[in-house]
């Protein structure tokens, strides 16, 4: 945990870990466990209007539709048996469906991939390429609103100690071209700026893509300030940056698109950053749909009751409730912090002691605003105190002096004003 | 129930830099401590008196309120202590003990407790109840009268005082590094100019009070003070004899700087600061009262929230067309 230097007053500066930082250099391989999970968001899924059911086989590769009412597809990772399909509800109250499998000895591969990657047609491969590492919503590339006019790859990691893209662009700089190249096709050719740290730039110059550095230093790897300091474009407050015809998309993920063209096999592993209970970092590639438990006993990382368990990183993370929570898409980082290591909240009233005002990227009046927010004014709190503004890096609550969850005041604020509005809409028709 | 190990949640972060009200409040006294130190040094068992009793008070009010108002509570955190001392600080050592406990009452309960407690106080506690004193009570506050006994090896009149009532030709006796050594008159911890400059200058560094305020607060008196000498330098004293004498230091450093009754932008921070230090040279140069800083920074506590609504447009936030 970097604490507050002694004698230091202004902004707290963060460096993201840089990728020279790892103790052990190699990647370590997960094996494949004897069951996993899958997950795949859909909204309200009901187990009965499912298309699959328990006993079905399925090979890896194999893409699934959910329901026939909702567009949500899954490509499975492992080859087996499916043995529970169940509801879960995760954070801000998205609905998934979680579907565990007893993995086969023998992989199999379903060919309906390799068909659809060759066709270069973004309709039929869109569905195919949700589920690679590191790619979470292909769709809204490949189908966005707002026409595409930058796409950039993320080659810096989102929250600090986590080291996957860096990873990801230190060691497959050369997939990066290829991948990129096919990502231009099938999203009507934009532009695309390969955003990296400085010490990276020589690899990212391979990809053949413009590269853009930033300095390491958090939360500059938040799309919203990529925009601001790479594209000087400022994205308005309450929309997202696809608004403006900018897409993201992670190094990772554009890696995973070359090796799924080139072998047509979409890949199932991942890298994920494993932060232990000493904050040594050390990276592990694993197929995906392991369970998180999995994991940590393959790296004898100790975890007991009362221990926290993060997907992601220190900042941003979300803390989970069970071990058997797999590694998913997106999953880049697992941070387990003892019991003596958590940094706990506190019932203190804002002390106005200003930290957060210094902190804040986006310059919210952060004291004010969670003053209405403790009181459960949502609308004045977007409407006169930028609640929607903010871009989620929950810099104010690593400063809070009185120890307030000014972070997990303002999500829970920004979700009941998204309940407020469908509300609305949907009384209005 | 099945044995599944149970894990601690809570929303990211999942770090904190460490900061606590608690380390501010210690810190804060700690930084004090080399001016109150040479106040008991210099005044004695009753100084001693005065700063205890008066901390001590402190405490047992905040507890007192926590229990009438069913709070948890709140002494842990250091603020009714720090409270305390800067009541001690400010009162002159033969403070009679039951203006300490009246004094103390008004800091924690009327000053702080009844709007809400700690981060609630819309003005400094300690300077609601040293102006409650002043305007009750001739004389504990009238350092001449009140340090009448005491024979330390240097001038005992309050020099501000002495510049109000004898004019400037009186107070050329009073050097700047006298001054510095707390060679004057005036309340237990407020005198001692260089401990005051050291403690503030180790709190701006860790980060603990707000630097803008403080530097802003001694600007703002050093130039009206300066553009009223250079006016009349007969009528009106140099702008450092003003930085040295009063509550000039302890305010710039101890009490403009309290946490909930002041502003925490950047341009507010500025005003707030100059604008009290305007204040208190005006009032000390035109005004009735010896010293002004004590109504200076109650007054600039009274704008703050409307100068803290001068802040940076959010990023994102789309201008409102009016």
């Amino acid at each position: 945990m970097i604490k507050k230097p002694f004698f230091g007053f202004g902004k707290p500066r963060l460096d993201y870990a840089g990728i020279e930082g790892l103790e052990q250099g190699e990647v370590k391989d997960i094996p494949l466990p004897g069951q996993a999970v899958l997950f795949v968001e859909a909204p309200h899924p009901t187990v009965s209007d499912v298309l699959f059911q328990v006993g079905d086989e399925i090979k890896t590769g194999q893409n699934l539709k959910v329901s026939p009412f909702s567009k949500a597809t899954f490509t499975s990772t492992v080859t087996g048996t499916i043995t529970d399909i169940s509801k879960k509800t995760g954070y801000l109250g998205k609905t998934f469906l979680s579907v565990s499998i007893d993995v086969s000895e023998t992989d199999q591969w379903d060919d309906a991939f390799s068909l659809a990657v060759q066709t270069s047609e973004p309709e039929k491969a869109g569905p195919y390429l949700n589920g690679l590492p590191g790619i979470s919503d292909m769709d809204a590339l490949i189908h966005p609103e707002t026409p595409l006019k930058t796409i950039v790859v993320n080659g810096m990691d989102k929250d600090l100690l986590v080291t996957t893209q860096q990873m990801v662009i230190k060691s497959q700089a050369d997939d990066l071209k290829e991948g990129i190249d096919y990502l231009k096709k099938i999203t009507g050719n934009p532009k695309v700026i390969l955003v990296v740290p400085p010490y990276l730039s020589t690899e990212a110059a391979k990809s053949g893509a413009q590269v853009q550095t930033i300095t390491p230093a958090y939360p500059n790897s938040l799309p919203e300030m990529i925009m601001k300091n790479v594209l000087n474009q400022i994205v308005p407050a309450g929309t997202d940056c696809s608004s403006l015809g900018v897409g993201f998309i992670n190094a990772e993920g554009v890696a995973a698109l070359k090796s799924a063209i080139t072998e047509r096999k979409p890949p199932v592993t991942k890298m994920v950053t494993v932060i232990g209970k000493n904050e040594k970092a050390q990276m592990i590639r694993v197929c995906m749909g392991t369970p998180i438990k999995a994991v940590l006993s393959t790296l004898d990382i100790p975890l007991e009751q009362g221990d926290r368990l993060v997907v992601g990183g220190p900042m941003t993370g979300r803390s989970i409730y069970t071990e058997d929570m797999p590694v998913l898409q997106d999953t880049d980082a697992i941070m387990v912090q003892g019991k003596d290591q958590l940094a706990l909240n506190a019932d203190d009233p804002c002390v106005n002691c200003g930290e957060c005002i210094r902190a804040c990227p986006v310059n919210i009046p952060v004291n004010m605003l969670v003053r209405l927010l403790e009181n459960s004014h949502y609308e004045e709190a977007a409407k006169d105190y930028d609640l929607l503004s903010c871009i989620e890096c929950g810099l104010c609550s690593y400063v809070c002096e009185a120890k307030i969850p000014v972070f997990h005041y303002i999500m829970l604020g920004k979700y009941e004003l998204s309940l407020m509005e469908k509300a609305e809409e949907s009384v209005n028709g | 129930m099945d044995n599944r190990k149970l894990f601690v949640s809570s929303h990211a972060p999942y770090w904190h830099n460490g900061s606590s009200i608690a380390i501010k409040s210690y810190n804060i006294m700690l930084a004090a401590l080399p001016a109150v130190i040479l106040g008991i040094y210099q005044y004695g068992m009753p100084a001693l008196g005065v700063v205890t009793f008066s901390i001590s008070c402190a405490m047992i009010w905040e507890l007192i309120m926590n229990f009438i108002m069913r709070r948890p509570v709140s002494i842990g955190d250091g603020n009714a202590a720090v409270i305390g001392l800067m009541l001690a600080m400010l009162l002159p050592a033969a403070t009679p003990w039951w203006v300490v406990l009246i004094g103390t009452f008004l800091a924690i309960v009327v000053g702080k407790q009844i709007f809400g407690g700690i981060g609630c106080n819309p003005l400094n506690p300690a300077l609601v109840a040293i102006a409650m004193i002043f305007l009750s009570w001739k004389g504990i506050l009238d350092f001449n009268e009140a340090l009448l006994n005491y024979e330390l090896g240097f001038p005992m009149t309050y020099p501000l005082a002495t510049l109000k009532y004898l004019g400037v030709e009186a107070v050329s006796e009073y050097g700047a590094g006298a001054l510095l050594m707390g060679c004057h008159t005036g309340g237990i911890g407020s005198t001692f100019g260089l401990g005051l400059i050291l403690g503030g200058v180790y709190l701006i560094l860790r980060g603990l009070i707000r630097w803008e305020i403080a530097i802003s607060f001694l600007a703002g008196v050093f130039i009206t003070a300066l553009l009223f000498n250079m006016a009349n330098p007969d009528a009106y004293a140099g702008p450092v004899f003003h930085l040295l004498t009063g509550y000039t230091l302890i305010g710039a450093f101890f009490l403009a700087t309290e946490d909930s009754s002041s502003p925490v932008n950047f341009v507010p921070m500025l005003l707030y600061g100059a604008l009290a230090g305007l204040l208190t040279v005006l009032i000390r140069n035109i005004g009735a009262m010896v010293d002004g800083v004590v109504f200076a920074i109650l007054m600039l506590n009274l704008a703050n929230p409307l100068l803290d609504k001068i802040r940076p447009r959010a990023i994102g936030k789309e201008m409102e067309n009016a």
